[in-house]
């Protein structure tokens, strides 16, 4: 064996370095009174120096196309790392109450991370399924942290069914077409995939298992009660980092693998966007905690992200890229805003504690504003450009039979204006509605204001630059 | 750097200087300077306008610029002006200008009052003067979401229900507009999204503009109040503090009526032409709809509003005729309008400001108590039911005649319909003059009912410069109006060209 193919894989190795250094460094501080915050420093500084790997990264293959890393999955590599770099940031002050398991923390959040990576740059389905298992099974244990909650173990035993169910449909799934193809191989599958009933019904029980993970309607009935249970940077995590991994692996596979069934996934695709979009909005409308609102509405967020692959084109990729950074900043902006709320009044997370927040905390309010606003996509902050570049992929592409994708467009432009509603009402609930007891004017810590600092100079930078859109362009195209 | 661009970077710097002052005065410091430097900034650019056409420079648009922005989806940020866009800079900035001096009392939360309202200011100047349809639209939105808090919070009686209808409303129809942009990007050859070229272009096939037009012609109908879309308006600008009403009624509205114009008919001309009758079939609904409307409401601001619906409708009205004249005609009645309501509603607001009650049956003989305050509604009523000197005459006049004139189009050979249409609308003016007249009597004349009211005092200084700067505005219009017809008529006839109707 060619041990030199190894150093084909950096950004993996390098996170696995890190990954060794947190669990030593857990060892080392023992007993120390800081650990937790030396820990969490140590973390936040390897995932930053783990951006840069993951930025030089050349495209390359190793283990004869079993690992195949390409320039989008390097791109999404760098995304998803300052999103988990966000994610140690903001969880700090929480951290402070579970010092006692801080090393295990740090280290289960970086060995999802790994497990994305390597779900992302699978070249076959063996090592794709095992990065996916890596991610989740970790995730598991994240969920329950908050150990004497018993939403928390609830919300984690709900999801760790679910990810074994899906987990189980999608091999189902991958068995079939192994069957019907006879590889495993990404690249010789796509190049022999014929039109049989064994590969429809493989590839939709793999889409079914994907679904699950990305929630998409109507497969997402754990999102909201893990949400609401699991502790709020790890919500942060699920719904961001997770979801992106998960949603680029899936637009890579149907158009690169599946590309020959593209008549087939493509009406799939459409009424499980629609619905995606829909359902998620209509029951963000009703809810007052704002950890299951954020549910709902990461889960229409989910369909507009997937809403870019029904393209099918290097455009559709780079707009589910740029969705998913900008995704990042606003949706991690608001989890830290919930995070510092929760952490300082006595863990409220119902949307009744935002009235009248605008007069205590203006600075927090203004900041929840900017980000709620772009999730609504309002210009000029970063989501209206993602918004209308997802728009602009899905009708892109089709010149045959523009209808279709055109009529899916208009029902997520509609849910826009659902969505906007549903965020205006916390919005209102900070600026507008009068309260006998508004929340006390609070302290954030460093770490809260540091996270919120990053968060909000990419709301406001992100769409405005159209350097960062060329770079994904860039690397998108040369697929 | 492109002169244009100083229409979005003056407000740029204002937010950053608001964002920095620390007290009311520092914030009235840098209201009153940006919005002065913009009043000449526009003022500056019709001179230069002016001189420019008088020198022979017949290019359509002036001050081209454009830079490559997001290249791979060939959007950029082009700026370009012609007579159009240039006499709804001069409007905006007036508004704005005289919007900071009617605003200047207000409290709570001052600095953040002004904030939202310099956003809203810079995504009107950016639609302007952009002529990329991503850009535009960007601007655009820019414009519509800061009324949500502008309402919301500073507002007065049922603002929460008002903000939140006008907010999904408009962005109801700016989702339409998503769809039509990309129709049009897509369907020309997804090479630009300039506007200018792709009218240059006039690719896209007729059955797909008919699929098209209205999503665009809806989408931006829907600020402009376009009959049924328009019931955000009058709860919007009842809500509305003053100021929001002034920039609301006087500038935003404009927003749709010139996209309309600039995006709808110029883009999908062969649509503009076959579908027109629909939509004239709508706008005259307005016109009369909203006059007959307005006079059976009991609240000023909801008279003013009605009002409104029926002048914007006009104006939309006048767009869809296709003549020349009748089309100046359009972009004199946004002027005209923009003025003339912005004056109503600071009047109204000032009003209401000093009797809290802005139901006409509570309210009589104004004229003995606040007498700068009546003389000047008294102005705003008969220039906006049409009296000559005044804006409205020349606004009104010009788009009848146009209209009654019009040639006949493609897709609707025969003008017997759009003469009866013009019949139909004319008749709002003889509506008009008598809810405007109904209210100045009531209100203005007779005795005083409520003896609280005569210890009541009039206008302040700030009021007066706000109201004498407007009804100059008005007056001048109306007796000048070749000042602004010239610039209009041909940037008019550009348009019609291109369309296919001259």
């Amino acid at each position: 064996m060619n041990y030199s193919q190894f150093l084909n894989m950096i950004p993996e190795a390098t996170l696995m370095l890190a990954l060794v250094l947190v669990f030593f460094a857990d060892f080392a501080l023992y007993k120390s009174e800081r650990k937790t915050f030396v820990l969490g420093v140590l973390t936040g500084a390897l995932l930053l120096c783990q951006l840069v790997p993951c930025f030089l990264a050349e495209p390359a293959t190793a283990f004869g196309g079993m690992y195949v890393s390409s320039p989008i999955v390097n791109v999404m590599k760098t995304i998803l790392t300052l999103g988990t770099f966000i994610v140690v940031v903001m969880s700090q002050k929480w951290m402070a109450s579970n010092t006692k398991l801080s090393g295990e923390f740090y280290m289960l959040v970086l060995s999802t991370l790994l497990g994305m990576y390597m779900m992302m740059s699978a070249g076959h389905f063996l090592l794709f399924f095992l990065g996916l298992e890596m991610a989740s099974v970790p995730m598991a244990c994240l969920v329950a942290f908050d150990r004497y909650k018993k939403k928390s173990a609830e919300a984690a035993a709900k999801y760790i069914l679910t990810a074994t169910f899906s987990s189980g449909v999608m091999l189902y799934g991958i068995s079939f077409l192994y069957g019907a193809v006879g590889t495993l191989y990404f690249d010789d599958m796509a190049a022999s995939i014929e039109l049989t009933p064994l590969t429809i019904m493989g590839m939709v029980f793999f889409f079914s298992g994907l679904g699950f993970k990305i929630s998409l309607v109507p497969f997402h009935f754990w999102t909201a009660d893990t949400y609401e249970g699991a502790p709020t940077p790890i919500t942060g995590y699920l719904s961001v980092v997770s979801k992106g991994a998960a949603t680029l692996t899936l637009a890579i596979i149907l158009m690169h693998v599946f590309g020959r069934l593209v008549e087939y996934w493509e009406p799939l695709l459409w009424i499980v966007i629609m619905l995606t979009i829909t359902v998620g909005n209509l029951f963000a409308i009703r809810q007052t905690e704002l950890k299951r609102f954020m549910a709902f509405s990461s889960i229409s967020q989910a369909g507009y992200i997937m809403l870019a692959v029904i393209g099918n084109s290097a455009q559709s990729l780079t707009a589910l890229t740029f969705y998913v950074l900008v995704y990042v900043a606003a949706n991690m902006a608001v989890f830290t805003v919930i995070s510092a709320v929760e952490e300082s009044n006595g863990g409220r997370t119902d949307m009744a504690a935002y009235n009248g927040l605008y007069a205590t905390n203006p600075k927090l309010s203004l900041l929840m504003t900017l980000a709620l606003f772009s999730l609504a996509g309002i210009p000029p902050f970063a989501g209206m450009f993602s918004k209308f570049f997802v728009f602009m992929a899905a009708v892109g592409g089709h010149e045959s039979a523009p209808f279709w994708p055109y009529f899916v467009v208009f029902i997520a432009l509609i849910n826009t204006v659902v969505s906007l509603y549903y965020y205006l009402l916390i919005v209102k609930a900070m600026y507008i509605t009068k309260t006998e007891e508004p929340l006390p004017t609070f302290k954030n810590g460093a770490a809260i204001n540091w996270s919120l600092a990053i968060c909000t100079i990419g709301i406001l930078l992100f769409g405005v630059c159209s350097c960062i859109y060329e770079w994904i362009d860039k690397a998108a195209v040369a697929l | 750097m492109n002169i244009l661009s100083l229409f979005v970077l003056i407000p740029a710097l204002m937010l950053l200087g608001l964002w920095v002052a620390r007290n009311v005065n520092q914030v009235r410091g840098v209201m009153v300077t940006g919005s002065s430097l913009l009043l000449v900034l526009s003022i500056w650019l019709c001179y230069f306008f002016v001189s420019e056409r008088s020198a022979g420079n017949t290019d359509e648009m002036l001050l081209v610029a454009s830079t490559p922005w997001f290249e791979p989806l060939n959007i950029a940020y082009s700026v370009g002006v012609d007579g159009i866009s240039v006499v709804m800079l001069l409007l905006s900035s007036i508004i704005v200008f005289t919007g900071t001096f009617a605003s200047w009392q207000l409290k709570p939360m001052t600095k953040e009052y002004f904030l939202w309202f310099t956003l809203l200011s810079t995504g009107v100047y950016g639609f302007f003067i952009c002529t990329d349809m991503f850009t535009m639209f960007m601007f655009y939105e820019v414009a519509l979401i800061p009324m949500y808090l502008l309402i919301g919070v500073w507002g007065s009686g049922r603002k929460e229900y008002s903000a939140m209808k006008l907010t999904l409303m408009l962005m109801g129809g700016s989702a339409l507009l998503i769809l039509g942009i990309l129709g049009i990007y897509y369907f020309s050859g997804h090479t630009t999204m300039n506007v200018n070229e792709i009218a240059a272009m006039h690719n896209i096939d007729p059955d797909i503009q008919n699929v098209f037009f209205p999503f665009i012609f809806i989408g931006f109908g829907v600020l402009g109040a376009l009959f049924p879309f328009h019931t955000w308006s009058p709860d919007g600008h009842a809500s509305a503090p003053t100021a929001v009403s002034m920039l609301h009624a006087g500038v935003l509205m404009k927003l749709g009526g010139y996209g309309c114009f600039r995006i709808a008919m110029y883009l999908l001309p062969d649509a503009a032409q076959d579908l027109s009758w629909i939509f004239l079939i709508l706008t005259t609904i307005s016109v009369v709809y909203g006059a007959l409307s307005a006079c059976v409401q009991t609240d000023l601001k909801y008279i003013n509003a009605y009002s409104s619906v029926s002048h914007c409708g006009l104006v939309l009205f006048a767009l869809l005729m296709m003549s020349q004249t009748a089309v100046t005609g359009a972009i004199l009645q946004m002027l005209s309008h923009g003025l003339m309501t912005a004056l109503f509603f600071a009047l109204i607001g000032m009003i209401y400001g000093r009797t809290h009650t802005r139901d006409i049956r509570e309210l009589a003989g104004l004229m003995k108590i606040m007498p700068f305050l009546a003389v000047g509604y008294v102005i705003a009523g008969l220039a906006n039911l049409g009296l000559p000197g005044f804006s409205g005459f020349i606004a009104e006049m010009t788009i009848f005649v146009g209209s009654f004139g019009a040639k006949p189009l493609a897709g609707d050979p025969d003008t017997s319909f759009r003469m009866v249409a013009t019949i139909i609308a004319c008749m709002s003016i003889v509506v008009t003059a008598v809810y405007i007249l109904r209210v100045v009597g009531k209100i203005l004349y007779g005795e005083v009912e409520n003896k609280h009211y005569l210890e009541l005092t009039d206008a302040t200084w700030d009021e007066r410069f706000a109201v004498v700067c407007l009804i100059f505005c008005v007056a001048g219009l109306g007796v000048c109006p070749f000042l602004f017809s010239d610039m209009i008529s041909p940037a008019a006839g550009n348009i019609l060209r291109s369309i296919g109707v001259m």
